[in-house]
Parts: structure tokens; C-alpha cells; sequence
């Protein structure tokens, strides 16, 4: 759109992603939707696993089967870590909303925090079930 | 000579016409989803294991009924107003961009219907 930048009825088009290098700030932005649009995804994993609890024991066994397999523990893995990172940043940025922590330090730190963290939670959460912690209502 | 101001032909060209609603009920429905999601994670992980049994007391439980109901229902309505921002950031075709609205919304309704529908079944039912 350079060439054309006043072109009768085009709007003019902000920089995009692919300008800019990329500060920490706007890693855990970008990463803040990425992960939102992906826990809409992920909106169906625990529609399947109410809906499989209803349908009875050979249903709530398949989604089992398929969820223990090595690609749905990836992709609960992957679902398990952006809720983490999504909740956390979305505390960080309750708090920008209330106007803390805007300072560039204390928010690289904080991004730097939300990246450690969520990731911590994640695999937390799979070491608990994995070590055989986890089922604790069971 | 035209006494038209610039004004009207920025007016309606924003993506959005009710921006602080928008940004108050994502806001409100982030927070009230902080405590739902840490309720969600403690009882998930709880869960882990093969059998439907536990699942199935949990869930009968009134509390916990209630309570993950209301997690799928904050969790889906903070979804449509987040998917809503980022379809109307990146689509700029006004047809393909009240589609993906559209897809959005039905998503939301049907995944919301469809867990109610199961809790509800669980609640009544029994084992």
C-alpha cells in the first residue's frame, strides 16, 4: 500500500508485526491473543469431556484413550499452558488497567514473569498427574 | 464551495460502535474469571484418572455444578468479546468479517449449549 498511501476511500494501514523487532512487551501481547484464540479452541476439550461424562462409560473411555495418547497430551499440554499464561498475564494487564506496573523495567520484568510463570504452572500441573498426585476426588 | 468538515467521513469507520461496553464486560468477566479458573484447575487436576465415576459425583454436586457452569459461561462470553476484537483488528472484508462474527457467536452458543445440557443431564439423571 506504499505506493498508494492516498488513494481515495483506502485507509491507511498501520505497521504490522512483520516491522517491528520484537520487545519483550509486545512478545507477551501477541502471545496474550495467540493464547486466547487458542483456549477458544480449547473451549471444546471440555465441552467433549462433559459431554463424554454424560454419554457414559464407553464415551468418557474414548475421550480418555484419546487424550492420554502422546498428541492429545500435546495438545492438552498446549491447553493447560495457555490458560496458565493467558490468567496471568490477564492479571498483568488488570493491573495496567488500574495503572500499575506501565514503567518499560518493571514491564519487561513483569512479561519476563508471566513467560517463567505460566510455563511453571503448565508443567506443574502435569507433574502432579504424572506422579500420580492428581486425582485426589477420585 | 462545500461546508462539509472531514468529520463525517471518519464517523462509523471504526471497527466498533459500543467500544466501552466492550471493554468494560471483558474486563468484569476477567476478573470473575480469575477465582473460576484457579476452582477449574484444583478440580481438573483432582479428575485425573480413568474412571467416570468420580466425574460424575463431582459433577453432581450442586456446588460443583454450578459451579463449572458458570466457569463454561463467563469462559465463553470473555471468548466472544476477545475473538470479537481480534476479528475486527485483522478483517478488514465487511462480508467475510460479519461471517467470522456470526461463527463466533453460534460457536459460543452452541459449546455453552452443549455443556449446560450435559451438567444439567448429569445433575438429574444420577449414576
Amino acid at each position: 500500500m506504499a505506493e498508494e498511501p492516498h488513494r481515495s476511500g483506502a485507509r491507511p494501514l498501520s505497521p504490522f508485526l512483520t516491522i517491528y523487532r520484537w520487545p519483550i512487551t509486545m512478545a507477551t501481547s501477541i502471545v496474550h491473543r495467540m493464547t486466547g484464540v487458542a483456549l477458544a479452541g480449547g473451549t471444546m476439550i471440555v465441552a467433549w469431556w462433559l459431554i463424554a461424562a454424560t454419554s457414559g462409560s464407553p464415551a468418557f473411555n474414548f475421550f480418555n484413550e484419546v487424550v492420554s495418547s502422546p498428541f492429545g497430551q500435546l495438545v492438552l499440554f498446549g491447553f493447560v499452558w495457555s490458560l496458565a499464561y493467558h490468567a496471568v498475564n490477564g492479571i498483568r494487564h488488570l493491573a495496567w488497567d488500574l495503572g500499575y506496573g506501565f514503567e518499560m523495567p518493571k514491564a519487561n520484568a513483569t512479561g519476563i514473569i508471566v513467560f517463567v510463570l505460566s510455563l511453571v504452572l503448565a508443567v506443574a500441573a502435569f507433574a502432579v498427574a504424572y506422579t500420580g498426585h492428581g486425582g485426589y476426588y477420585q | 464551495m462545500s461546508l462539509e468538515t472531514p468529520f463525517h467521513k471518519a464517523q462509523g469507520l471504526g471497527p466498533s460502535h459500543s467500544g466501552v461496553g466492550h471493554f468494560w464486560r471483558q474486563r468484569i468477566t476477567a476478573v470473575a474469571l480469575i477465582p473460576l479458573t484457579i476452582w477449574f484447575a484444583i478440580s481438573a487436576l483432582g479428575l485425573v484418572g480413568d474412571s467416570i465415576v468420580p466425574v460424575l459425583r463431582f459433577l453432581q454436586n450442586p456446588v460443583n455444578a454450578v459451579l463449572m457452569g458458570t466457569f463454561v459461561g463467563v469462559s465463553l462470553y470473555h471468548m466472544t468479546l476477545g475473538i470479537q476484537e481480534v476479528i475486527l483488528d485483522y478483517v478488514p472484508h465487511p462480508g467475510f468479517k460479519f461471517l467470522l462474527m456470526l461463527v463466533n457467536y453460534v460457536f459460543a452458543f452452541a459449546v455453552a449449549a452443549a455443556c449446560l445440557f450435559s451438567l444439567l443431564t448429569v445433575v438429574t439423571t444420577g449414576t
